[in-house]
């Protein structure tokens, strides 16, 4: 089994995707490889539309939002592109989008954002989940 | 891995100040730096979160390094790690 983390991106809202960048980085900090299979929402937050406007969170704590994005400014938290962009700097880092949700979104290739390497089916998704240490679901 | 206090005298070859940034930031300060050093040589890394003090000791165990412990400071800590390859 490889030494890789593979995250089904599912999810479209900021907060979520922070989650998502935070473990990719810092799987890069440890020498980890990391695949990204992003879908469904996740496919309208990485397309170059959805990187310049979403900045939804998740709708259950919607009191908490104001404080978070202050928060998170204050800290100098990067935003999640930011991170990915970075992270994908070592090479260790690959961002597949799923065919079937480009699709029923009607998303090409060139919708998406650069940090996308590839559009892929299920079948590439599990055969790199089936070989890594860490598989997660966000 | 535990976290261990280093010896009060210990010098560092090379100070990362990676203050203000939080996880994993000062841990890929650490590995950016570390490449930089000559094996043998000692990084200090000085982070304001607290999740690097413990990160550093495992990242090390798993990159091959020697974790030489941490000095604490008042909201910071100084952690000291030793390339070994």
């Amino acid at each position: 089994m490889a030494d890789q983390l593979s995250i089904v991106v599912y999810s479209g809202t900021v907060d979520k995707l922070l989650s998502v960048a935070i473990l990719a980085s810092g799987a890069v900090a440890m020498d980890t490889k990391v695949d990204l299979f992003v879908t469904f929402y996740g496919i309208h937050a990485f397309s170059k539309e959805g990187v310049k406007s979403n900045k939804k969170f998740d709708a259950d704590f919607p009191e908490m939002v104001p404080m978070l994005t202050q928060k998170l400014k204050e800290k100098n938290v990067p935003s999640w592109h930011e991170m990915l962009t970075e992270a994908k700097k070592s090479g260790l880092v690959k961002i597949h989008a799923c065919s079937t949700a480009c699709d029923v979104l009607d998303v090409k290739k060139e919708n998406l954002d650069p940090i996308v390497d590839d559009i892929v089916g299920v079948g590439n998704y599990l055969a790199e989940a089936a070989q890594s240490s860490i598989t997660l679901f966000i | 891995m535990t976290i261990q206090n280093a010896p009060a005298d210990i010098k560092a070859d090379k100070v990362v100040d990676a203050r203000g940034t939080s996880c994993p930031g000062p841990l890929l300060e650490t590995k950016k730096a570390i490449a930089t050093i000559p094996v043998g040589a000692v990084l200090e890394t000085i982070s304001s979160d607290p999740g690097t003090n413990a990160d550093i000791p495992v990242w090390a165990k798993k990159m091959g390094h020697e974790y030489l412990g941490v000095i604490e400071g008042s909201g910071y800590w100084r952690i000291f790690v030793r390339r070994k390859k």
